[in-house]
């Protein structure tokens, strides 16, 4: 067995009739942020409620840890952290308290439990609320206690599920310092994400996930230079002015038509900015951007990932 | 990339391990303590106030009405009216905060607070998650149920230490529903009518018809089946007997088994909705 902790081969998942996950292989190596992309409904939380031994498989093979979920659920559980996407807290124990039971959970002492919490409020710069309950805390402060609680048993490996999802930029920014601690740590991580900021801003490597299998593989700068070009010029055009897609073609590489407007793909933005003036084209607005992985969605399944 | 960091870092190793059966159920009812350290003086009104004006409307009140009559003590075996309902009220009491606390409070664990699903993530099974609230909910019973006993003790509803007899068989019945209402609260997605219509069309009717403030032979011969399935009949009987010194071996004996198969596939099928909710 390699230094994978998680390896995955035509993993799947049925739900009756419905298959979420379609047979999917897998590597994530110690050490990395690994990253499932993908809209809602792609199978991602599906693939990870597996990993996180709460969901058996339907098919294939998965190993964690060096462990098969199937039949070492509670020992694979106990070294694991897990971020659900729903706050999971108990809003009525305070602060400290959420923590210390947790630990309880992963059979330590209480006196293991104490010093631990102290140290994961420091670590959620939460210390000040130790003693508050949880209910009237921001919804960013939540979110670090829930990840400072995945920490309580010192997890080889934490699963993320949209750990920002409805959060603000702040928070965002914030949440994102903490897990990039805990990388530098050596922690391995797995995150689902339906951002692609969050997604170049934490993967080592990532898959994009789409109606349950894996579409594309590798790290944020790979993909965009394998998908996409360097840059990307959105054209904004009034009605009575907007063009048909076949009059951009011609000037880049490739064109996408979305409701409001065309995205052109092209090494040298500017440059496509000028020919389009010159075409005779009166763009109600223009902007020249680096292509990320959006773009990179985009080309892979025609869709975009967040209506 | 991922290599790199690889090489640096030492991997970290993880602290966790896997509690025992019933030490993870143990942990359960640890959380659950902790709940309940802080928020005891919410649940003193439904667990000591509310058999306590049962205690006083029926027991006092109700009880003075019917008293000097002499058909009253040809119901109740020669004891006062008070002495003979105090013990079945200790049952009923049980049995209607063991419905109580093994509905809403499930729901919540899986659908509002989703509490049991955090628990899920960690080593402990989805069996050791329900029965360990379960464990508590038994547990809590007892305690509320002493409390009663002083209290009815304080208005001379109690005339011997068969009672603690009495409050073991009041937890034991409250137990074994508990456990059946809850395997069915874990089966429910959404609170809508599930648990109005059991509280309207099992529990009260339970309470009302199970030998507590009258003897099931007063009742019609048709409907007397009808208590004889009812747990809290057999549990009646038990801390009735108890209290009363009352004891008929065979009969004793025939309600045990009874509350202890309820017990038992309870405590089986809430293991396995537990199980089926929570690791789908």
């Amino acid at each position: 067995m390699s230094d994978a902790l998680v390896q995955a081969r035509d993993l799947r998942k049925r739900f009756g009739a419905f298959e979420a996950v379609r047979g999917i292989d897998v590597d994530v190596a110690r050490g990395e942020v690994f990253g499932f992309l993908g809209p809602n409904g792609a199978g991602k939380s599906s693939t990870m409620r597996m990993i996180a031994c709460v969901s058996p498989r339907s098919g294939g093979s998965l190993q964690v840890l060096g462990m098969d979920p199937g039949s070492d659920g509670p020992r694979i559980r106990a070294r694991i952290g897990v971020v659900p996407q729903l706050d999971n807290l108990d809003t009525e124990l305070s602060v400290r308290e959420n923590l210390e039971i947790y630990g309880r959970y992963f059979g330590l002492s209480r006196r293991r439990v104490r010093a631990k919490a102290a140290e994961l409020l420091e670590f959620a710069q939460l210390t000040e609320r130790a003693e508050d309950p949880v209910e009237p805390l921001s919804g960013g402060m939540k979110r670090r206690l829930t990840i400072a609680r995945s920490l309580v048993n010192d997890p080889e490996l934490l699963l993320l599920d949209e750990p920002t999802t409805g959060l603000d930029p702040q928070a965002r920014h914030l949440l994102w310092d903490r897990l990039y601690r805990l990388k530098r740590e050596g922690v391995t991580q797995i995150v689902t994400t339906h951002y692609m900021d969050e997604a170049e801003q934490l993967c080592d490597r990532l898959v994009v996930m789409d109606d349950g299998l894996i579409v594309a593989e590798g790290s944020p700068v790979e993909l965009i230079e394998r998908y996409s070009t360097r840059e990307v010029l959105e054209l904004r055009f009034l009605p009575e002015h907007r063009p048909a897609a076949g009059e951009l073609a011609g000037l880049v590489e490739r064109v996408e038509e979305l409701p409001d407007r065309f995205l052109l793909y092209t090494a040298d933005g500017e440059r496509a900015q000028a020919e389009v003036a010159r075409s005779g084209l009166r763009p109600l607005s223009a902007l020249v951007r680096r292509s990320s992985l959006e773009d990179v969605f985009l080309r892979l399944t025609g869709r975009s990932l967040v209506d | 990339m991922a290599e790199v960091t690889a090489a640096v870092v030492p991997a970290p190793s993880a602290s966790g391990r896997v509690p025992g059966r019933a030490g993870g159920i143990g942990i359960v009812v640890e959380h659950h303590w902790r709940w309940y350290r802080r928020n005891w003086r919410a649940t003193v009104v439904s667990s000591v106030l509310q058999p306590l004006l049962f205690l006083l409307a029926f027991g006092v009140g109700f009880g003075a009405l019917v008293s000097g009559s002499g058909r009253v003590e040809v119901a109740t075996g020669g004891v006062g009216y008070l002495v003979w309902l105090a013990p079945a009220l200790l049952a009923m009491s049980a049995v209607q905060s063991a419905a109580f606390e093994s509905t809403y409070p499930v729901l919540s664990g899986f659908k509002w607070q989703r509490v049991y699903h955090a628990m899920a993530a960690g080593p402990l099974s989805a069996a050791q998650i329900g029965l360990g609230h379960l464990t508590w909910i038994a547990l809590k019973m007892f305690a509320s149920g002493a409390v009663y006993v002083i209290v009815i003790a304080v208005f001379g509803g109690v005339t011997g230490p068969g009672v603690a007899v009495s409050l073991v068989a009041a937890t034991f019945t409250g137990t074994a529903v508990a456990a059946l209402v809850m395997a069915f609260a874990a089966t429910v997605e959404n609170e809508g009518s599930a648990f109005t219509g059991l509280f309207r069309f099992v529990v009260i009717p339970m309470t009302l018809f199970s030998g507590t403030f009258f003897p099931v032979d007063r009742l019609p011969a048709v409907v007397r089946p009808l208590a004889w399935v009812s747990p809290l009949w057999h549990g009646t009987e038990l801390a009735r007997s108890a209290a009363l010194g009352r004891w008929q071996p065979l009969a004793a004996a025939g309600h045990v088994a009874f509350l202890l198969v309820l017990l038992v596939i309870g405590a089986v099928l809430v293991a396995r909705q537990f199980r089926r909710r929570l690791t789908p």
